[in-house]
């Protein structure tokens, strides 16, 4: 809601000409969202602070948008946005000046037009990545950073920090690049936004951030943040970059998420958390997952490891192998429980062995996703012909379920909860019944080998086993059920571990065998 | 001369007769005009144009699928076409035995030239006399072997006179005893234990009737009437003793009796017919030997008689000796016949060479009880709504009756193993499966029947999201017996700095007729349900949980309080403890407690950080600094307005909101610091509390658990009528809330049926800084510009099921009874509305 930019230039006070505002009076500026008001505190010849404050209102903020605003915290009247320097202050700021961001000053054009000692301070400064990106971001700028974290609530000292910063800024820079810096990075550090992103964006940031953006070695994230993680426009903005700059397209692609190691390690949409999968997905060929606390890997595979050669996604991998084994089994009818954005689908359905395939998941968000990835409105008569997508819970019996060669749980059953199995394996193995069940789910042993995880590789697990777990389990399914069981491991083998993740190829046994 | 037709109540009746014949008419006459199907009509949805021979192809089509469905509904249906060829009745033949109903035949045989006349006369039949002629050519050729057909009777009507006087009435099916309404006593598989019957009957009060010392008859001084589930012979030591005491009883009219399996064979065996001598029909044979024959001629043709199954009660109860699913109820065939016998297999045999069982009782989801015997099982058991109650007495077991409607079970044991099983009893039982619930449950647009609140229906996409909400999230089904309803504020307050105000909710409920109400402390925490079994045995017996669970906590969404399954385990165990007082008072070995659990920051800790604390910080870190920047501008000169004294006033909102939000909030470490405030007894063994007892009583016996996880509900009881009382209650909320209190909840204070609100929420002046923000006392005005339409109308529903689904509970009804409006209740939270009412 405020930001304040001090100048010490002889006489400081031109810094009224330089931003076009006069310091002995109060401006309003109408915004939709609320009004934002250019004031003075100090204006003296050697010292002359103008401050930008923006009032929201909440209530029109919210009663102006409807409910699929991007970012959710619009949609609550308790929010931070009145309080915080978001983009909303980055709007305000690019609309009240405008004149001064272009470096235009009829009265001083020789002020206008070099670096100026500047000092900018934003007292709450939304920052997703902390205090140390607020420096990354600003530092190679020409900026000396103070950035404190702000506590999240003295009275609970155990809640840690909240996501603002104080930041204060000082440094000799041009003040209609300072105005472009603020209007480009607070939204990046808040990395939300209160409009949708459209196309026009690129042309927005390529202009705003002339002389600065394409050099900057945190270009990456920028761009990819300021574009809310649309990655087709991302990659136009990469492309435009690097005509304006020395690289080449993929240099600007950064190996790794700029961001602290996030738990996923493996990253896969996970099938039955669907829900959890936003908008990050869309046009995005990784399998990156971003909900809440967790950070998607950007594209492809991070080497956790050794980070040597390029490695085939466990994803990949895990989806190979479940094709192999339907293949080697001559399954001809295959259901994908809990299919999720329809990867094996697209696998399953390039193969015509595989005669019909059903896509099943409890989350129609999913269902929907898989549909317009699969292009199933273009997708020929013969071909579409072979594919059912359908709503279905694994705690419920479902008499569609039944009649398939094989069914596929790939990295389902971990998100199901340990006193809900028995009812998913009902519905599976005995009503269901299918000739062969393929199951895959992570292997705990292996967590130790990534380097960063703590706890589950993903949120929504209600569990990860161990191998013998598994093998317990698949074991007193076919028992109950009739059914043998084959374990396989998915991913390289490590000699103490095991595989990343394991399989159980599960046959329903010959009646012969159960009988006498 | 005039004939007497008769048709089953449900069967499909097909005309024959050439064209010209006076079907239509004749069809208009006896049955209504939704009853008669005609291949004309068909041929004129699909073309346009009756006469239309081409399209004859599609009209039968469209025919056969509006017969279809209207006998799979269990509706009369009559075919008014030719059907003078045996392909085209044939294929009708069949569709009807698909449907499991009896096809009857009228055929009108009129004089040819008769029929071509008529036609002459009807612009649209301008076809000529040869189509006529053929047509006749058929009939004659189908009359010699029509009795062939697969009819039930082929009713012939010969000429126009007789055509005209027929009359046709409809017959009541041998399985429809809907008008007998009982009481019944039903009994389970007797297998020749003659004087474990005669036990069981003097221990269900029958009085037995004896000639020669020998039981001929039995009558119940209360008038009730036995059914035997079949199964009266074989194995045992006296089938002759068995049957004469059933057939007296039968013949008296005291009892009914369907037909087992054994009688079936018995009676073909009787009848000469070859059967393979085994499973205890030696034993029969042999016994039999030795009675005079015109008693065994009397069996014989006793159990030649038995039908498969009975309709009971008003259609709430069928009896069949092994069972019968819904579409079979009232219906007739081979099939029906078969199932209601043998049961259904899935076509293997097991081990033991016995006939693998497929069990269509976890799929039934019929209202009808099906009661039935059969398969010898240890312990009779309900399954959705049916009941097997063959306990094995012919294999040492006992013989077991059932008490309808009373639901009660009698048994008395074997007085001895009168016959070596193939398979041990045991071994027999079946499973007790986990929650077996269908997605045909659940899925879907859906509407439930409530008792307190009409039809309520559930649209499709609410159905989907409740749905992975429910198997993502939701605790286990048999636990999830209830969801709590959403609850509506009052009506917006004009009162000067308030938007929420206790006199709207008063004015309310008076203006609905309601004469007193309680005032609850709303407490700030998370609304939790507690379900509570006395014990492990209590939980599998009442709720179908197996695994040594005694309970569950869940939120209004029905997730599981805490994710570490241990915290959960131990506050169920601990609230059993201090809530034992109850299963005495209640007189019921469980309970369904509708409660806050406390502090809110318990449950809400991740969303009280992120989102409250976090807009708390921001105020607190930006606010004091914008208001040091306007007063550095006013020090100078500046005029910077009311937009210092403005910010002055935010500061002091923001500081107040972190006050409201931060006494909510402490810190808790396993259960330590959780509290639990139990507000109403929800419902317990055979009641629902909920609307039988009012507010007061609640109170009342939860005010009385000394505990200390239990915390208490403040209350004050108004009259509406009285100023002076309603007056204090407004003062006693003015107090409530001023100490830091989020506000008060008003009900009446009786459950009150129809469309008045279950309850409404008072919410405290600071309290609602939580909902609307900081500032929202700045911004009065527009706030007040809400709508509260939806909220209550969800709030009606949602209560109305959640009454429902613990109502089916205390009835005894099956899971997916009890499921289906609690996934209701589910599905309408996902309907959009304003998330701060």
């Amino acid at each position: 809601m405020l930001l304040t930019i001090t100048t010490t230039a002889k006489p400081a006070t031109d810094l009224g000409f330089l931003l076009h505002k006069h310091p002995d009076r109060v401006q309003e500026f109408g915004q939709s969202f609320g009004m934002a008001r250019v004031f003075y505190p100090e204006a003296a010849a050697d010292r002359c602070t103008a401050a930008l404050m923006l009032d929201v209102d909440p209530i029109k903020l919210v009663r102006s948008r409807g409910r699929s605003s991007p970012d959710f915290s619009l949609s609550q009247y308790v929010n931070d946005r009145p309080y915080a320097a978001s983009s909303l202050l980055a709007v305000a700021l690019a609309d009240v000046f405008r004149t001064a961001r272009t470096g235009r000053c009829d009265a001083r054009p020789g002020l206008a037009a070099g670096p100026v000692p500047l000092e900018i301070t934003l007292p709450a400064l939304p920052c997703r990545g902390g205090p140390e990106l607020a420096a990354r971001l600003f530092e190679p700028l020409g900026w000396r950073a103070e950035a404190r974290a702000v506590p999240l609530d003295e009275g609970f000292p155990e809640w840690g920090d909240s996501r603002y910063v104080r930041l204060a800024l000082s440094g000799e820079v041009r003040l209609a690049d300072a105005l472009n810096q603020l209007y480009v990075l607070l939204p990046v550090l808040d990395d939300a936004k209160h409009y949708w992103i459209a196309a026009d964006e690129v042309d927005k940031l390529i202009r705003a951030g002339e002389g600065w953006l394409a050099t900057h070695p945190e270009r990456g994230v920028i761009t990819r943040r300021y574009l809310g993680r649309r990655w087709a426009l991302t990659r136009t903005a990469f492309a435009r970059l690097a005509e304006v700059g020395d690289d080449v397209e993929e240099d600007l692609e950064p190996p790794v998420e700029e961001e602290p190691a996030a738990p996923e390690h493996e990253p896969s949409p996970p099938p039955n958390a669907s829900a959890l999968e936003s908008a990050a997905l869309e046009g995005v060929e990784s399998e990156g997952v971003e909900s809440p606390g967790v950070v998607p890997q950007g594209a492809g595979s991070p080497g956790e490891e050794s980070g040597g050669e390029p490695r085939v996604p466990l994803s990949t991998l895990r989806r190979q192998a479940v094709l192999a084994a339907l293949e080697g089994l001559g399954a001809r009818s295959v259901a994908d429980l809990g299919c999720g954005s329809g990867q094996l689908l697209a696998d399953l359905l390039k193969r015509p062995a595989f005669a019909r395939i059903a896509g099943v998941d409890v989350s129609t968000h999913a269902l929907a996703m898989a549909a317009r990835k699969l292009k199933l409105d273009r997708m020929p008569d013969a071909q579409r012909g072979r594919l059912e997508l359908f709503q279905g819970a694994l705690t419920y019996t479902d008499r569609r379920l039944a009649g398939y060669d094989a069914a596929v749980l790939m990295e389902v059953i971990e998100h199901v909860d340990p006193p809900r199995l028995p009812a998913l394996e009902r519905v599976v193995f005995g009503a269901a019944r299918p000739v062969h069940v393929l199951v895959t789910t992570p292997n705990a042993e292996y967590n130790v080998r990534y380097e960063f995880l703590t706890g589950h590789r993903h949120p929504d697990h209600r569990f990860e086993w161990d191998r013998a777990e598994f093998a317990a389990w698949a074991a007193a399914v076919c028992e109950r059920y009739g059914y043998r069981v084959v374990l396989q491991p998915v991913g390289e083998e490590d000699p103490e571990v095991g595989a990343p993740t394991q399989m159980g190829v599960f046959s329903r046994a010959e009646r012969a065998e159960t009988g006498e | 001369m005039s004939s007497e037709i008769s048709v089953p109540e449900l069967s499909l009746v097909v005309l024959v007769g050439v064209s010209g014949s006076g079907k239509s008419t004749f069809a208009s006459r006896h049955f209504k005009p939704t009853q008669i199907v005609s291949s004309d009509f068909c041929r004129g949805l699909v073309a346009d144009d009756e006469t239309d021979q081409a399209a004859t192809g599609d009209a039968f089509d469209v025919l056969h699928y509006i017969v279809g469905t209207r006998l799979r509904r269990g509706l009369l249906t009559v075919v008014d076409a030719t059907n003078v060829q045996w392909e085209s009745r044939k294929s009708l033949i069949e569709l009807a035995r698909s449907h499991n109903v009896l096809a009857d035949a009228i055929v009108l045989d009129v004089p040819e030239q008769l029929a071509i006349d008529r036609n002459a006369v009807r612009p649209e039949r301008a076809f000529g006399p040869a189509v006529v002629v053929r047509q006749r050519k058929d009939l004659r050729r189908s009359m010699s072997k029509i009795s062939r057909d697969g009819f039930r009777r082929v009713h012939v009507l010969r000429g126009v006179e007789e055509i005209d006087a027929a009359t046709v009435s409809r017959e009541r099916a041998w399985t429809d005893k809907r008008d007998l309404t009982g009481p019944f006593d039903l009994i389970g598989d007797v297998h020749g234990c003659r004087s474990e019957l005669e036990t069981l009957l003097g221990t269900l009060g029958w009085q037995i009737e004896r000639a020669d010392g020998r039981a001929v008859g039995a009558t119940h001084p209360e008038g009730r009437t036995a059914v035997f589930v079949g199964d009266l012979v074989d194995r045992g030591p006296d089938s002759p003793g068995v049957l004469r005491l059933v057939m007296g009883m039968v013949a008296a009219g005291t009892a009914l009796c369907v037909s087992g399996n054994h009688e079936q064979k018995l009676a073909r065996s009787l009848n000469g017919r070859k059967v393979r001598v085994a499973h205890g029909l030696e034993r029969s044979l042999e016994q039999l030997a030795l009675e005079p024959p015109e008693f065994v001629e009397r069996a014989r043709l006793f159990m030649d008689g038995l039908i498969s199954h009975y309709q009971l009660d008003g259609g709430g109860l069928v009896v069949a000796h092994a069972g019968l699913k819904e579409e079979y109820h009232g219906r007739a065939s081979g099939r029906v016949r078969s199932f209601a016998l043998y049961g259904d297999t899935t076509g293997e045999t097991d081990e033991y060479g016995l006939p693998v069982r497929y069990p269509w009782a976890e799929e039934y989801r019929g209202r009808a009880t099906v009661v039935y015997g059969h398969t010898p099982i240890p312990e009779p058991e309900w399954v959705n709504n049916t009941i097997c109650l063959d306990t094995g007495c012919v294999f040492g077991g006992a013989l077991t009756a059932l008490r309808h409607p009373e639901r009660e079970l009698v048994s008395v044991p074997a007085e001895q193993v009168w016959y070596e099983p193939v398979k041990p009893l045991a071994a027999a039982a079946g499973r007790r499966d986990p929650a077996v619930l269908d997605l045909g449950d659940v899925a879907g647009t859906r509407h439930v029947d409530t008792r307190f609140g009409g039809r309520i229906k559930v649209r499709e996409e609410n159905s989907a999201a409740a749905l992975e909400i429910m198997s993502r999230f939701a605790a286990d089904p048999r636990w999830l017996v209830y969801l709590p309803p959403t609850m509506a504020p009052p009506e917006t307050s004009r009162l000067e700095g308030y938007l929420e105000h206790p006199a709207e909710a008063f004015a309310e409920y008076h203006q609905a007729g309601v004469g007193e109400v309680v005032c609850e402390e709303k407490h700030m925490g998370s609304r939790a349900v507690a379900v509570l079994a006395r014990t492990p045995e209590v939980a599998a017996a009442r709720f179908g949980v197996d695994d040594g669970g005694t309970g569950a906590v869940y939120t209004r969404t029905g997730r599981p309080f805490f994710t570490d399954p241990a915290l959960v385990t131990e506050l169920v165990a601990r609230l059993r403890h201090d809530l034992a007082p109850l299963w005495e008072e209640l007189g019921s070995d469980w309970v369904v407690l509708d409660c806050e659990l406390l502090p809110w920051s318990a449950k809400a800790g991740e969303l009280i950080r992120r989102q409250y604390a976090s807009v708390g910080a921001a105020a607190r870190t930006a606010l004091p600094e914008a208001v040091a920047a306007l007063e550095s501008a006013a020090a100078r000169g500046i005029d910077v307005g009311t937009l210092l004294d403005h910010t002055r006033r935010r500061h002091e909102n923001a500081a107040r909101f972190r006050d409201a939000y931060a006494r909510y909030c402490w810190p808790v470490s396993g259960l330590e610091g959780v509290r639990l405030a139990p507000f109403q007894i929800l419902a317990c063994e055979g009641r629902l509390l909920a609307t039988r007892e009012p507010h007061a009583w609640h109170l009342g016996v939860l005010s009385r658990l000394e505990s200390e996880l239990i915390a208490p509900t403040r209350s004050v009881f108004v009259d509406l009528a009285d100023e002076a009382s309603r007056e204090a209650a407004v003062g006693w909320w003015k107090a409530l809330t001023a100490e830091g209190g989020e506000g008060m909840v008003v009900k009446p204070a009786q459950f009150t049926e129809g469309r008045v609100q279950p309850g409404i929420k008072v919410r405290g002046r600071e309290y609602l800084r939580i909902i609307y923000g900081p500032d929202y006392t700045e911004s009065l005005d527009v706030l007040r510009n809400r709508f509260l339409g939806r909220k209550r109308s969800m709030a009606l529903r949602e209560h109305a099921l959640g009454l429902e689904a613990l109502a089916r509970l205390t009835e005894g009804d099956p899971l997916w009874r009890v499921h289906e409006p609690v996934f209701a209740v589910l599905a309408l939270e996902s309907e959009p509305v304003d998330p701060r009412l």
